[in-house]
């Protein structure tokens, strides 16, 4: 089974997000990326369909912010190809441009199956994942928490994720884009050595392309912090104070028996 | 999904053939003292005397997939005690661990995590970078942030990341901070710039990314002019002494204790008041039983008026490990899923029975891990979790509030 | 048939309607109403009568009634969605975040080559456009945008809007697909429905959520603690759950449970959309998180920004003091 896999960065959220002098934009200069989450489930679901059923895993990704760090751990966790689309941005294009460009270099891959994240927090204007799916002129399903072989070599069996923790199992014809929200484990640890191997031996494929950052027909006027109409009302004070007030506020509310 | 480990393993077994005495397990005579003093012993399934027969065995897959390699909490122990010098903890431990995770095994779950936040973010709490020096805010001493404003200083200050990040900790540093200043040494730290210094993890296995934290620490210290490196962390201090030189990167370094003791008659003058308790010392394992030095503290102790000491029935070379050390910190729950326990439960007891009010540490895993455990055995009414740099600055008067 | 109407996709899986249609018509009737265009709402099943009278908030109820729509399969939905659409005409397509939301709307907005939104909170007429204001980076941004042509899809966040009270307006018209539909190259197999006999976590009206901050497996147990004492139950968020420390019947959020107890105990929970759409209608929550800035205390009645795992043990032995 030849699979692509679509590694996106995104905001990492653990600092605050600053908003650039416009106020339209995200102050990209400032933003640090991480790998977004979805995208490294579907990485480690290839990489386990590839260990039960042999194949090779590629993984695709947009030139920008620490992209090599992503790719050199991917190829430490077992993909074998390589992928760095060239492109004029600093941060991702809009999944409504964005698409077309990745069907291009997947084609060339001549992938079975596409696994991509179903979602990408900085996403609001469309979703990646059946965009790809559409560009490709391949099937799509989303929202899957685990892939396994199908009853036929030409097929994958996916759970989709309904609510109350309820799946639906689904056989999907190949080639395919699935939309990934959880691969059948966690996303596995590599050592840092052997991300320092991979730095030293992997090299990567870029094809010849620019990509641009191209337009949405969605634009951003404004963006801003979200100001909420209620908040919490805050209890001080160190754990036992604070475990204190709890318990009387419970016994104030009759929920303590 | 792990392919079979043979190339690991015979890879390691070269590995550890060729290493430096130490790493080498083949002087083992199973005299079982190792076993023995592992505090952690009775509950592994392969205990350090039995990972090494194993080894010697050939049965490699046996012993990297063990879940026994993940319970070692870096306490020295059995190091210390084998006649035949095997440097288990941080030599044979680390190298068992590091091809384990070559091989492919998963270490546990919540180490995993820590070593993606050290990768990613340079300290194990997975915080920004760019709040180290949250710890110092409205400070009433001045802190110097070397990489906005260099200059050469006295002594270069690696605060640690418990101690920046911690709410618990930074009571210390900012208590540190003030003495410091109150001695008239000059200081700076490193700000946003300050990443791990990494001691853990080599003990934690992970030597590739050890080796990553040493070549940016070192690059770092050299755009820096300084006399000396200083740490509140014992295991910091161990990898800087220890560890760093290894890869070509000397720097003079102390604990906070050694470099105390060295101004004991210029400290005494500073303190103004007595500080009434009863105080038992907590010997930490990497300053304490790794590298001998038991003395300091207690002087400085002892240098505080109104100070009674007492040891514990266990102390110096003796001490039992909090159980923090190794990766310990995030280990807990490995160790308790695999019929382990909380070392520090046991040692807080121990502290109890001297009749101590105070339980002092000089380690910044110690002060959360304990006050836990006190509070866990019902003590936190009785028995009070101190670190040393407190005490004296209770002693000087210059706790939270003061003037400086 | 106009740009003035609206269309309401009604999502109904294992005969449930899902909340978020009603919702969704409340939207689409304000959206509607403000260019005196009709409220439309599809629903694609093997039979939509039965719903018929929760959905009669919209002017017209269009059924599509086709076996191959029993069970979700995104050919035949996408394709009978699809005419409806051609037929109608509607400037504005509302599709709730839901499973088959997220594929459904996606796969047609690029077949039309037509705006998509994900996140709305809020959206209104603007021209010949849209203006809304939408949720992104995991609920921490909102964004002020302009759709400036139609028609165009938006995806509503759960719980943004009341749901719709009307009733009693819908005229009903079955419609039958032009062609067979096909399920093709994705085929359901079969549901794969939770173990029995674990705890129905929507059933209980005391809960202790966890979250990451709980950081390890063995912490699990003591929220397990807190629940027994207070009589209730432990619950959890995604990432405690993926990492396999709870099953994923005590999943809350999107894609697991939606429960609404007396009490919310959230414990290093940061409030993520996707969580939040499963608990904001617990009576009192509480919530405890070390970042000041956790999403979570915007929904929080209380909030205390301590570690989850110190205040544990402290709030266990406070509830057992005041219990005697």
């Amino acid at each position: 089974m030849n699979i692509a896999v679509v590694v996106r960065q995104v905001p990492d959220l653990i600092e605050s997000l600053d908003i650039d002098s416009t106020a339209s934009a995200l102050d990209w200069e400032s933003i640090s990326f991480i790998v977004n989450e979805c995208d490294d489930h579907a990485l480690e679901q290839a990489l386990l369909l590839k260990e039960a059923n042999g194949g090779t895993v590629s993984v695709v990704a947009f030139d920008f912010g620490d992209v090599e760090n992503t790719l050199y751990t991917a190829a430490a966790k077992g993909a074998e190809r390589l992928v760095k689309i060239p492109c004029e941005t600093h941060r991702h294009p809009s999944p409504w441009t964005a698409a077309s460009w990745y069907a291009q270099v997947i084609r060339d891959l001549a992938a079975d199956l596409v696994l991509v994240g179903v979602q990408a927090h900085d996403e609001f204007d469309g979703v990646l994942a059946p965009a790809l799916a559409t560009a490709l002129s391949m099937p799509y399903l989303g929202v899957i928490r685990g892939v396994q072989a199908g009853s036929r070599p030409t097929t994958v069996a996916a759970c989709k994720e309904f609510p109350r923790a309820v799946r639906a199992r689904m056989e999907i014809e190949l080639p395919a884009v699935l939309g990934i929200l959880g691969a059948d484990r966690p996303p596995r640890y590599v050592p840092v050595s052997r991300i320092r191997n991979a730095m030293n031996t992997v090299h990567f494929e870029e094809p010849g392309l620019n990509v641009p950052l191209g337009e949405s027909p969605v634009s951003v006027c404004r963006l801003y912090p979200p100001v909420s109409g209620t908040h919490a009302e805050m209890i001080a004070g160190s754990e036992a104070e604070a475990a204190d007030r709890i318990a009387d506020i419970l016994v104030e509310k009759g929920l303590l028996s | 999904m792990i392919t079979t480990s043979t190339n690991t393993g015979e890879e390691l077994l070269e590995r550890l053939s060729r290493a430096e005495s130490g790493e080498s397990p083949w002087g083992c005579m199973q005299c079982g003292l190792c076993a023995a003093s592992c505090p952690l012993g009775d509950a592994m399934q392969l205990r350090p005397r039995d990972l090494i027969l194993q080894l010697l065995a050939g049965n490699v897959d046996r012993v990297l997939q063990s879940p026994s390699l993940w319970m070692c909490v870096g306490c020295y122990t059995c190091s210390l005690r084998c006649p035949r010098g095997i440097e288990l903890t941080d030599g044979l431990w680390p190298a068992l661990r590091d091809s384990s995770m070559q091989a492919g095994f998963q270490p546990p779950a919540e180490l995993q995590e820590t070593f993606q936040n050290l990768f990613k973010y340079g300290n194990t709490l997975g915080k920004s970078p760019r709040q180290r020096l949250a710890w110092a805010k409205d400070l009433n001493v001045p802190v110097r942030d070397l990489s906005k404003d260099p200059c050469r200083v006295d002594v270069l200050w690696l605060v640690g990341c418990y101690p920046s990040y911690y709410p618990r900790n930074q009571l210390v540093t900012r208590a540190w901070a003030r003495i410091l200043t109150k001695l008239g040494v000059s200081w700076g730290v490193l700000g946003a710039a300050e990443k791990s210094v990494g001691e853990c993890e080599r003990l934690f296995g992970e030597e590739g990314l050890f080796e990553t934290l040493v070549e940016e620490n070192r690059k770092l210290f050299d755009q820096h002019e300084f006399a000396q490196l200083l740490t509140l962390d014992p295991h910091a201090y161990r990898a800087l002494q220890a560890f760093y030189p290894r890869y070509g990167a000397w720097y003079p370094v102390q604990h906070y204790t050694m470099f105390l003791a060295e101004r004991m008659p210029q400290l005494q003058s500073l303190i103004v008041r007595p500080v009434e308790a009863t105080v038992t010392y907590h010997d930490n394992c990497c300053v304490g039983r790794r590298c001998a030095s038991y003395d300091a503290p207690r002087l400085l102790l002892q240098l505080i008026p109104g100070i009674k000491l007492v040891e514990m029935q266990r102390h110096h070379e003796d001490a039992l490990c909090c159980g923090g050390g190794g990766g310990g910190m995030w280990l807990d729950g490995h160790i308790v899923a695999h019929g382990g326990h909380r070392l520090s439960d046991d040692r807080v007891l121990q502290a109890d029975a001297t009749g101590a009010d105070v339980l002092a540490v000089s380690c910044p895993y110690e002060l959360s891990r304990f006050e836990d455990a006190a509070k866990v055995a019902g003590l936190e009414q009785r028995l009070k979790v101190r670190d040393i740099i407190e005490l004296l600055a209770e002693s000087m008067e210059l706790g939270e509030g003061s003037v400086a | 048939m106009s740009s003035r109407d609206v269309l309401v996709v009604a999502d109904v899986q294992r005969d449930v309607l899902d909340d978020t249609t009603l919702e969704l018509l409340s939207v689409g009737r304000g959206l509607a109403a403000a260019a005196e265009g009709q409220l439309m709402c599809v629903v694609l099943s093997a039979d939509g009568q039965p719903f018929a009278e929760s959905l009669s908030a919209a002017d017209r109820l269009l059924l599509v009634n086709d076996v191959q729509l029993t069970v979700y399969s995104p050919g035949p939905y996408v394709t009978a969605l699809q005419e409806v659409i051609a037929a109608e005409q509607p400037g504005v397509i509302l599709v709730g975040g839901t499973s088959i939301g997220w594929d459904i709307a996606p796969l047609l907005a690029c077949r039309l080559q037509a705006p998509l939104l994900t996140g709305c909170l809020a959206v209104q007429r603007q021209g010949d456009g849209l203006s809304a204001s939408v949720s992104f980076c995991a609920g921490k941004m909102m964004a002020d945008v302009h759709i400036a042509k139609l028609p165009a899809f938006l995806m509503v966040m759960p719980g943004s809007s009341r749901a719709t009270d009307e009733v009693g307006r819908a005229r009903v018209e079955i419609r039958v697909p032009s062609a067979p539909l096909a399920a093709e190259q994705i085929r359901f197999q079969e549901w794969v429905l939770p173990e029995p006999g674990d705890v129905d976590i929507t059933q209980q009206s005391i809960l202790v959520a966890v979250g990451r901050g709980i950081q390890q497996e063995d912490n699990v147990e003591l929220a397990e603690e807190l629940a027994r004492v207070l009589h209730g139950a432990v619950c959890a968020s995604r990432p405690v759950v993926d990492q396999g420390w709870l099953p994923a019947t005590r999943q809350v959020g999107k894609s697991g449970m939606t429960v609404k107890p007396k009490l919310y105990l959230a414990l290093g929970i940061s409030g993520a959309p996707e969580h939040v759409e499963g608990m904001k209608g617990a009576g009192l929550i509480i919530a405890v998180n070390t970042d000041p800035n956790a999403p979570i205390f915007d929904v929080a009645h209380y909030g205390a920004e301590i570690d989850a795992l110190d205040l544990l043990p402290a709030l266990v032995e406070a509830v057992s003091a005041k219990k005697v």
